[in-house]
């Protein structure tokens, strides 16, 4: 197992290896970005929009320069959003996007651990009841399709919640449930594999041995690793609520990275595209990172 | 590898035959796969023909009734079953030929050569992998799919769809390639490929012959349980509309259809609910059927499907 100090190094090196090739990548493309359907107003407005991105620069000093602006973290100008530079925009949408996020990961935790822990310990026909439901919907209905049938019964049906859009509570109900419920399913399984595990192994035993309750054994000797499971899987799972922040997003109107992300394929907003690009890539790593301490911190055997 | 009653390949037949959840999504799935496959040919109906009657309900003449222009949902539905798992297994296929010849090259090679590439691995799964799907996409659209319409405009749906199978199978490789490398690193030790080795047998007919047949039933495992994956991946893309393009049709920019149909004042549920159902239920089935095969070949391991 690599130390943490080196991965923490490595993470600079990663968003560059991204950001060099992404930027060839796409500037190997045929066809600008200033390509309409319509002709440009002029040669001389053409010449002046591409002096004003320094796109009439050689290829290497492009990069040079953008990777010089980068390190200073400034991810340049929008193409699209002609008076918005890409800081602009990630300031704009990180915010909605990440409560989103942080609403739809407590979902998962609160409603996958319980309901995890409770059909392992197989004594609570409720709890076994919404474990099989939450792995029917974990297993078969993905957020796209999830979202819509949302707003079709709760929404559209009901009228107990707003369709789309997004602020105040009742706006974030379903777009939370959406993204939340489809990785309660997927911690409730590790959690229940983890207890599963765990009741069987011989310090449990011992606990009980001791005489201590049913209550303090769970608790104190058989939480605390049976969780290892499910902490080793948010790294994986940031990454996919990340992708269907980008459903759920779109299917809610919400303005969030996601929106914004998606987007910037068609209209072929290069910087605001590559913008978005790297600060995926770094908030996963520094969030796998975190997971990382987190693990080693619960089970210290882990990267000794 | 099926002769004798006792051959390990028998055997988990025999174990995949006890499984009823896992025959029962064979038989979805064999089911789906047929009404996809020659369903359109017997509906007769064009799934891109524009009809007087938009947005009907279901009933005697449309029996999953009509979208916004008029066409006949159930021929959309099933031509778009077909594209989506025609995506699904060849992109499948893909990942299956990278994650295979990777994971046997790092196990069977050893050394430096496996480390460098076990790196790879592990930098390419701390990448959002959609991402990368989604820039391939692009590229190929903005850099060769205008070249191809002035030349071949016919072509260019059968293109966009292969390039999104190479572009889903070149980001869903990793399990794949980890797996066998363990699989090779273990079955490397065994007698008969040490005696295959130290009899001097070429390279080639020492994988072809001697590991790939040991390592089949670990690829069939990993196949059934990526093709879902795949399908997903290309209903995801075709819902956000980096995926096919309308006229045609995949389950995907079905249900975005539909979602995008949803409203307080009329609502027509039909667009939304057939294309989301068979999805859901062909997910099942698929991943049932690989939890099934997995169970058969691997008996002792506990079932902990990796997300």
């Amino acid at each position: 197992m690599k130390s943490w100090a080196s991965r923490l190094a490595l993470v600079p090196v990663l968003l560059w290896a991204v950001a060099t090739l992404c930027f060839f990548l796409l500037r190997a493309l045929p066809g600008g970005p200033f390509d309409r359907e319509r002709p440009a107003a002029s040669r001389e407005v053409e010449a002046a929009l591409r002096a004003r991105y320094h796109w009439d620069e050689p290829l290497g000093r492009q990069y040079l320069r953008y990777l010089g602006n980068l390190a200073r973290g400034d991810l340049g100008p929008s193409l699209k959003y002609r008076n918005h530079s890409v800081n602009d925009l990630l300031g704009q949408t990180v915010p909605v996007s990440l409560s989103l996020g942080a609403l739809a990961f407590a979902v998962a935790m609160g409603l996958g651990i319980p309901v995890g822990v409770f059909s392992a310990l197989g004594r609570n026909r409720w709890a076994d009841a919404t474990a099989s439901l939450l792995t029917l919907v974990g297993v078969c209905v993905p957020v796209f399709v999830l979202g819509p049938l949302l707003v079709l019964v709760f929404a559209v049906g009901l009228e107990w919640f707003p369709v789309a859009l997004w602020g105040g509570w009742t706006r974030a109900v379903l777009p939370t449930l959406t993204l939340g419920l489809y990785f309660a399913a997927r911690v409730a399984r590790w959690m229940r594999e983890g207890m599963l595990e765990v009741l069987q192994s011989p310090h449990v035993q011992a606990a009980r041995a001791r005489g201590l309750g049913e209550g303090a054994v769970i608790l104190r000797h058989v939480l605390p690793v049976a969780l290892v499971p499910v902490v080793s899987y948010t790294g994986p799972m940031l990454a996919d609520l990340l992708t269907g922040s980008f459903v759920v997003e779109n299917v809610f109107q919400i303005p969030g990275t996601g929106a914004f992300f998606v987007n910037s394929f068609f209209s072929r907003d290069y910087p605001l595209m590559m913008g978005l690009v790297l600060f995926y890539c770094l908030v996963l790593q520094v969030l796998s990172l975190i997971t990382d301490l987190l693990l080693r911190w619960i089970d210290p055997r882990i990267g000794s | 590898m099926i002769g004798s009653s006792s051959s390990p390949g028998r055997l988990a037949l025999e174990r995949f035959l006890r499984d009823r959840m896992a025959v029962a999504g064979l038989v979805v799935l064999v089911l789906a796969a047929l009404a996809a496959g020659i369903g359109p040919l017997l509906l007769g109906i064009d799934p891109d023909r524009a009809g007087d009657l938009a947005l009907a309900p279901p009933g005697a003449a449309h029996w999953m009734g009509t979208d916004i222009h008029g066409r006949d949902l159930l021929a959309r539905v099933l031509i778009g079953t077909r594209i989506s798992l025609a995506v699904g297994a060849v992109g499948a296929l893909v990942s299956l030929m990278i994650g295979v010849a990777w994971g046997v090259v790092a196990g069977a090679a050893g050394g430096r050569t496996d480390a460098w590439l076990m790196r790879v691995v592990d930098g390419l799964q701390a990448l959002p992998t959609v991402v990368w799907v989604m820039l391939g996409m692009t590229l190929f659209e903005a850099g060769l799919a205008g070249r191809f319409a002035q030349r071949w405009p016919d072509a260019l749906p059968v293109l966009r769809l292969a390039a999104m199978m190479i572009c889903l199978g070149s980001v869903s490789w990793l399990t794949m390639a980890r797996v066998i490398r363990a699989q090779t690193l273990v079955l490397r030790q065994r007698p008969f490929l040490l005696a295959a080795t130290a009899l001097g047998v070429p390279p080639v007919r020492w994988f072809l012959r001697h590991l790939l047949p040991n390592l089949s039933g670990v690829i069939l495992v990993y196949l059934t349980l990526s093709v879902p994956s795949v399908v997903l991946y290309e209903s995801f893309l075709s819902f956000l509309g980096l995926g096919v393009r309308p006229p045609q049709a995949s389950l995907g920019s079905l249900i975005a259809d539909g979602a995008s149909q949803l409203n307080p004042i009329r609502v027509r549920w039909w667009l939304l609910v057939f294309p989301a159902g068979l999805m859901a239920l062909l997910l099942a089935a698929l991943n049932s059927v690989g939890a099934g095969l997995r169970a058969a070949f691997e008996p002792r391991r506990v079932d902990g499907l990796s997300a």
